[in-house]
């Protein structure tokens, strides 16, 4: 037990020295920091921008009763007499675009735009051609106020309400509903990989300097696991622990100062479940990753080995975009209790409180069970293969050896 | 205000970061200071330290309680890996103060036997006892061992090496740093100690992982090919040492294929064969057992017709005298006294270690 809080806190002490630990550790609150700074520069200090140019629409009107609402807000409509004196006007920029309002139109309702621009999708500029058509089709025939609605029917006001009590749930911010699972997501993500990646290299790099058996004339192969885990986990555990204080203080500085996201705050069970798939989830990740780093003959070699378990942990993060839409999807329940998934898509899904208790408690309790079978294999590679140099293992021969322990 | 807030976070920052770096500098000159102020009594320790054995008066109680009982017991082990037997019946004791020699051609299973004396692996069926105990982790505190794949921290300095791999020998850091400074001293490295083990020449890297074996102050210490890839006098120098801790009452297992290295250096001596026992014993006894049948004699004059001498060959000055079955080397020396012949040279011809490996080996 000794040994293995020596070898703990030597890991911990030669991590937290690492350049690339230390700049991943600072960067997010310094990022964050950095960003608030240059925001507050453009509102504050940046001043009124120049006042938007009026935009200029040109069309041509064959029907002959498109004549008034010319210049409403912002935009001003020119009339040209043939499509050509359009056309014309187009390229030589005095205008932005035109359109052409044909004979039929009434009965067809075809209106033929015409650009200069290369375009995706269609512009901004339609819903005010619609508000000019609007308005002088219904001109004369109702009074200004049905004008105007009939030009914006809704602003829609919606509410959610609670389904037990009925009473009305305050609407979220959307940079907490969006922003807040992604940006926890890749921290989270990036601080278990990074941690479990040193404990790879860590182990790799033993091997390729030849201090394996060295290391294990004085200590056992457990001995030399575990140590390792520990004392790399505490290195995340810091990172992660500076990440998660330096959000509460920085969310409380930004809601502050940041119009958009004011009314922002880390939920409290996020920091205590994001610290508990924190260390289960790099617990998982470490053991796999020692295991690994210790079948290659170098640290390279055993690099290439980790996609196999750091893809399935990146697959929430790559179905971001659903998630933002829709969080209850069962995809989610699913990535939620798989364990190589589940610590990046619970943390995601304990950032917007879109977690239940049973999925929480089930997903905890497979990682459990997987870390434990993790290191009952991990412990039967680790002590063949730390030994073994310079030879590729074959997939049978490594189910051999798992096998024969 | 919330700008102040700000820009107080970033000054502390600033300001945090400043302090770390100053106490850092600060530290490494006090290092700096207390190594010069070092150098000087170290001289004068240096110069005794050759005759002041290293052990303290209980551990020389210790062993010479253990003088007799074997340092190493290892009977009937057996160890295979996927189905090929590396390992079959190998058998030997070791007693304190001996330099035993382990040798073998390249996979024969030295590396195999001694990582199962140090428990790396275990064997499958036989006992292996190492200061009268089964093996744990109080016996491996005890022995030191140089893999024949070795290598350190290519990051860390050669003091931390010394003192972080002694910790894990369950050495106190302190007296790790200690002996690892002493140890420094006496092989003149001690201006290294700051030093990153990458900044090391091949041949100083050599002799600060020999340091690391010894650095905790082992009662066994396993060699697994040493003099690889050392020149002539850091070779010499590794030699010296061992032979130094010899003195001191030190048991030591040298493997090696290196055979003149074992002829110097070793008393007895275990060949193994594919895994399996060839040859031990005595190394004299060894050579006795292969001795050629014939003397080496070199002398004034001419010897003449000799009684139980089946043929001749001349090497320059000396001659080689083949004897017929029966006769002992005793009988033809006490026939060059009776007919008064001055004798310059009488040897036994014995073969090398290494005709003697070759000849084990091939049959």
């Amino acid at each position: 037990m000794k040994k293995t809080w020596i070898i703990a806190r030597h890991e911990f002490k030669t991590t937290i020295r690492r350049i690339s630990y230390i700049l991943l550790t600072i960067s997010f609150p310094l990022l964050a920091l950095l960003g608030m700074l240059v925001y507050l520069g453009v509102t504050q200090w940046g001043g009124e921008g120049a006042p938007p140019e009026e935009l200029k629409i040109g069309y041509v009107d064959e029907t002959g009763v498109f004549d008034k609402y010319t210049s409403p807000d912002g935009v001003v409509f020119i009339l040209y007499d043939t499509k050509e004196e359009a056309t014309e006007a187009l390229l030589s920029d005095e205008v932005s675009e035109y359109f052409l309002i044909p004979e039929n139109y009434l009965e067809t309702g075809v209106i033929e735009r015409y650009t200069t621009k290369r375009e995706l999708e269609l512009p901004g500029t339609i819903a005010l051609m619609e508000d000019f058509l609007v308005a002088n089709l219904l001109s004369g025939e109702v009074s200004e106020e049905v004008l105007a609605r009939a030009q914006t029917p809704l602003l829609p006001l919606s509410y959610r309400l609670d389904p037990e009590t009925g009473e009305i749930i305050p609407p979220e911010n959307p940079f907490i509903a969006f922003g807040m699972p992604f940006i926890f997501a890749i921290l989270f993500m990036l601080s278990i990989f990074s941690t479990s990646g040193f404990l790879l290299q860590g182990v790799a790099e033993e091997k390729e300097n030849r201090l394996i058996e060295i290391l294990l004339s004085s200590v056992s192969a457990r001995q030399l696991l575990s140590g390792k885990v520990m004392g790399l986990g505490a290195a995340g555990l810091m990172q992660i622990v500076v990440w998660l204080i330096s959000a509460v203080v920085l969310a409380a500085i930004a809601s502050a100062t940041i119009l958009p996201i004011g009314g922002l705050t880390i939920p409290i069970g996020l920091i205590v479940f994001g610290v508990i798939y924190f260390i289960l989830g790099y617990l998982l990740f470490g053991i796999l990753m020692a295991g690994l780093g210790s079948i290659g003959a170098t640290a390279r070699e055993s690099s290439q080995w980790t996609t196999i378990i750091v893809l399935p942990a990146v697959i929430p993060i790559m179905l971001i975009g659903l998630f933002i839409t829709n969080p209850g999807h069962v995809v989610f329940t699913i990535l939620t209790l798989f364990p190589l998934s589940a610590p990046v898509t619970a943390v995601m899904r304990l950032s917007i409180g879109s977690l239940p208790a049973w999925e929480l408690l089930l997903s905890i309790a497979i990682l459990i069970a997987s870390i434990l079978g993790a290191m009952w294999l991990a412990s039967r590679v680790f002590r063949t293969f730390l030994l073994m140099y310079g030879k590729r293992p074959s997939l049978g021969e490594l189910w051999r050896y798992i096998r024969e322990g | 205000m919330d700008t102040t807030l700000l820009i107080i976070l970033v000054v502390a920052i600033v300001v945090i970061i400043t302090l770390r770096l100053m106490l850092r500098s600060f530290r490494q000159r006090q290092d700096r200071l207390k190594d010069i102020s070092e150098e000087a009594p170290s001289l004068k320790k240096a110069a005794i330290a050759d005759d002041t054995p290293l052990e303290t008066k209980a551990q020389f109680e210790k062993e010479a309680q253990s003088e007799k009982e074997p340092q190493v017991e290892i009977s009937h082990v057996y160890k295979s890996f996927g189905g090929n037997e590396v390992v079959k019946d190998v058998s030997f004791t070791l007693g304190p103060g001996e330099v035993f020699g382990l040798v073998g051609p390249n996979g024969a299973g030295k590396t195999t036997t001694i990582r199962m004396l140090m428990d790396i692996i275990r064997p499958d069926s036989g006992e292996i006892r190492v200061f009268g105990q089964p093996l744990d982790e109080d016996t491996k505190n005890r022995i030191g061992y140089l893999p024949e794949e070795r290598g350190l921290y290519q990051k860390m300095r050669v003091s931390d090496s010394l003192v972080y791999l002694a910790s894990l020998k369950n050495v106190e850091p302190r007296v790790a740093k200690e002996r690892g400074e002493e140890l420094l001293r006496q092989v003149d490295m001690l201006p290294h100690k700051g030093k990153k083990i990458s900044e090391l020449s091949r041949g100083m890297g050599q002799i600060i992982q020999f340091l690391v074996t010894i650095a905790h102050n082992p009662d066994l210490i396993i060699l697994d090919e040493p003099f690889a890839g050392l020149d002539p006098v850091n070779r010499q120098l590794l030699k010296d040492i061992a032979i130094e801790l010899k003195r001191q009452g030190k048991t030591i297992i040298l493997s090696t294929h290196m055979m003149n290295e074992v002829e110097e250096m070793c008393d007895r001596i275990l060949m193994i064969d594919e895994g399996r026992v060839v040859l031990y014993g005595e190394l004299a006894e060894i050579k006795w057992r292969f001795r050629n049948n014939s003397v080496f004699v070199g002398c004034e004059g001419t010897i003449g017709e000799l009684e139980g001498v089946s043929g001749r060959k001349e090497h320059g000055k000396v001659v080689e005298l083949f004897l017929d079955g029966e006769t002992s080397p005793q009988k033809i020396l006490s026939q060059l006294v009776e007919r008064d012949i001055k004798v310059d040279r009488f040897e036994v011809s014995t073969p090398s270690l290494n005709e003697i490996f070759l000849q084990v080996v091939k049959r």
